[in-house]
């Protein structure tokens, strides 16, 4: 016990006079994810749109006017030529051309179907993909207006059978994509933070030496990885702490679940995060091999296995369970749980089991490592 | 207190050490010489617990090295060669670290970091962070971490190794305090001259033990041949001029001077003299000197070959 107070004394003393390591440990996080936050999107909305309006009727206008009336599009440009249009995407003064043909007005009132032509610009398929849905979804919308109208015209009372869709969209009501993504940030941030932390402390001291002093010492393996990693979950669960703040403040997340589940959550997953960055420590010989390891290990599968962006349902079989092994899949599972959905423990055990289990392999190789270097 | 027998350290295809064995008694300061390379730090290494051997044992205060480890930790106190304390902690907190560590508390520790500060000389600098610190004073720290604890074995790795002079010979005098107080000291180094202050010495080489006993031991047994230093007006040329001079067995240069190893009883100062005049050497001075442990050191690793 008295050893493993003098490393984790030693290891406080040591942080705190770093004080470029524990600036970055601390607002690194914090800072990317005010970039990301803002940045990152998924809502498209003030597409910018081309007119043509070659049919210049009422009806005609009534369409644009309900196309309008609406944040996602924003009418930028009236053409007078279709020969423009090709023009105006190319140089990106709209993302869409909608060209409403002449004799728009008068096949609706014969009854017949009105094509209206929208040119996308594919280049962001995504965003294109979502303009395009919109677009069908107000076409349907208009087409349903026109129907009832004309069929008070005729003199019926209109009681047509329609199914209609009520979607309540439960857990992100405005369905800000903020809600989604955070969760999904805070994993990859406080992941890179624990690990590329964690990675470099014993391989410090072997750098510097002064781990032979340490090895000759009655030091036992456990008790020097236990005293090097306590301090950095004390600075995890504060990052965390100032991530979540930010998250209120900026974004207007809050957690809707327990505060208990979530620090128990933070926990296991800090147990994990910081064994694999003790794994690494343990098998490299220097700072600069350990630091490359850990971005590599963290960045990318962070960003593209753990469902932050990409929903790992969608993906094949092989990565899904690929990504079973990647311990900010788990915690961004966990933290959308306990974070927008309120959950309980029952339903985020398989979670917090398998990012146990994960960190019991990783601080098993550091231990064994450790060990045999004594 | 510590005892090595056939102790063997083998990398790949290299050996470091080859069957070394020697025993060191309780309060003796042992010396362990030989130049770079030649498995010093490889042997001390093994007896403090960091390598293990490829064969043969080691006995260290009672316990074998190999089989009970943390027994030996506790009870030796050791200095690695390039400096291992944390440069980026105060001179205080240096100390607590190796206290806790050693396992000292409360009025002991006091008591043991006051004692080692007044050792080391670093009263009124306690709260400086030590790589600020001189490169002596970092090594008389390093040696008061040692002994904080107080151990009954030393292990010191070229404990001078960039320390100017003055500060080696005070350095001494805490070793030397240290071996009053019953503590056994194992030193490596390649100064000469700090031989002479041990009380047994081993000479390494190559990984094999060449000479083994006290200075005086050491020069008789080693170095069976008159040696003369010799004084001449210049040096150029000299060793090529001495080639194949009868009974002269080795020359080297000694600083300004020449020593000529000759076959025990068959010049004196003045028939080399002749002989060397002989030979187109305009000598200044010659004499008869008594053979150094410069000279052992030089002999024994001229004479060994290098097989590794």
């Amino acid at each position: 016990m008295q050893r493993f107070l003098a490393i984790f004394v030693k290891e406080i003393r040591q942080l705190r006079r770093d004080r470029l390591s524990l600036g970055m440990l601390f607002l690194v996080p914090v800072l990317l994810l005010a970039l990301y936050g803002y940045a990152l999107s998924f809502d498209v909305k003030h597409i910018p749109v081309a007119v043509l309006d070659e049919d210049a009727t009422r009806a005609s206008r009534e369409f644009l006017e309900s196309l309008f009336s609406n944040p996602y599009f924003d009418r930028v440009l009236t053409l007078d030529r279709r020969a423009e249009a090709d023009a105006v995407l190319d140089r990106g003064r709209a993302r869409l051309v909608l060209v409403i043909p002449r004799g728009f007005a008068q096949r609706l009132a014969r009854g017949e179907t009105a094509e209206v032509q929208a040119l996308v610009d594919g280049a962001d398929a995504s965003s294109a993909g979502a303009a395009v849905g919109y677009l069908d979804a107000l076409a349907a919308r208009a087409t349903r207006r026109v129907q009832i109208e004309t069929i008070q015209r005729a003199g019926i009372a209109p009681s047509l059978p329609l199914v209609a869709l009520v979607p309540r969209i439960w857990f992100n009501p405005d369905q800000e994509s903020s809600h989604f993504l955070i969760p999904g940030l805070i994993s990859m941030l406080m992941m890179l933070a624990a690990v590329i932390a964690t990675s470099l402390s014993i391989v410090r001291e072997r750098e510097r030496r002064t781990l032979e002093q340490i090895l000759v010492s009655p030091v036992r393996p456990m008790e020097l990885i236990l005293g090097k990693t306590l301090p950095y979950v004390l600075v995890g669960v504060a990052t965390m702490g100032l991530i979540l703040l930010l998250g209120r403040i900026a974004f207007g997340v809050t957690v809707a679940g327990s505060w208990w589940l979530l620090s128990l959550t933070t926990l296991v997953f800090l147990f994990s995060a910081l064994g694999m960055g003790l794994m690494i420590s343990s098998i490299t010989r220097s700072q600069q091999v350990a630091f490359q390891l850990a971005t590599i290990l963290t960045l990318l599968p962070s960003f593209l296995l753990s469902g932050l962006i990409f929903p790992i349902r969608s993906m094949p079989v092989f990565h899904q369970v690929f990504s079973l092994f990647f311990i900010p899949r788990h915690f961004v599972t966990a933290l959308r749980a306990i974070m927008l959905k309120g959950a309980g423990f029952a339903e985020i055990w398989p979670s917090l089991a398998a990012m146990l289990a994960l960190g019991l392999f990783f601080n098993g190789i550091a231990l064994w490592r450790t060990r045999r270097s004594m | 207190m510590i005892v090595a027998r056939e102790l063997t350290c083998v990398f790949g295809s290299f050996t470091a050490v080859d069957h070394v064995s020697f025993a060191v008694a309780r309060g003796e300061i042992f010396g362990f010489l030989g130049p770079n390379g030649a498995g010093k730090s490889t042997t001390i290494r093994m007896l403090c617990g960091l390598l293990r051997p490829t064969s043969g044992t080691a006995r260290v205060a009672g316990y074998d090295t190999g089989r009970e480890p943390e027994c030996v930790r506790e009870r030796i106190g050791y200095m690695s060669q390039k400096f291992s304390l944390y440069r980026d902690l105060s001179v205080r907190e240096n100390l607590a670290f190796f206290g806790g560590v050693y396992g000292l508390t409360g009025a002991r520790l006091q008591a043991r970091r006051e004692a080692v500060v007044g050792m080391a000389g670093l009263a009124g600098m306690i709260d400086r962070i030590t790589g600020t610190l001189s490169g002596a004073l970092q090594q008389r720290l390093a040696l008061g971490c040692a002994i904080l604890h107080e151990p009954s074995i030393l292990f010191l790795d070229e404990p001078t190794s960039g320390v100017d002079p003055l500060s080696r010979r005070t350095f001494w005098d805490l070793i030397q305090g240290l071996a009053a107080q019953g503590v056994t000291v194992l030193v490596t180094t390649h100064f000469l001259d700090e031989a002479e202050f041990c009380q047994r010495l081993a000479f390494i080489h190559a990984g094999r033990l060449v000479a083994l006993g006290t200075p005086a031991d050491v020069r008789r047994e080693s170095v069976q041949e008159d040696l003369f230093e010799v004084a001449l007006e210049t040096l150029a040329g000299a060793r090529e001029k001495l080639q194949g001079l009868a009974d002269v067995l080795a020359v080297s240069f000694f600083g300004p001077r020449l020593h000529v190893f000759c076959r025990s009883g068959c010049y004196d100062s003045h028939t080399l003299g002749r002989a060397l005049a002989a030979r187109g050497l305009a000598t200044q001075h010659v004499a008869r000197v008594p053979v150094r442990l410069e000279d052992v050191f030089i002999r024994l690793v001229q004479r060994q070959p290098l097989n590794r």
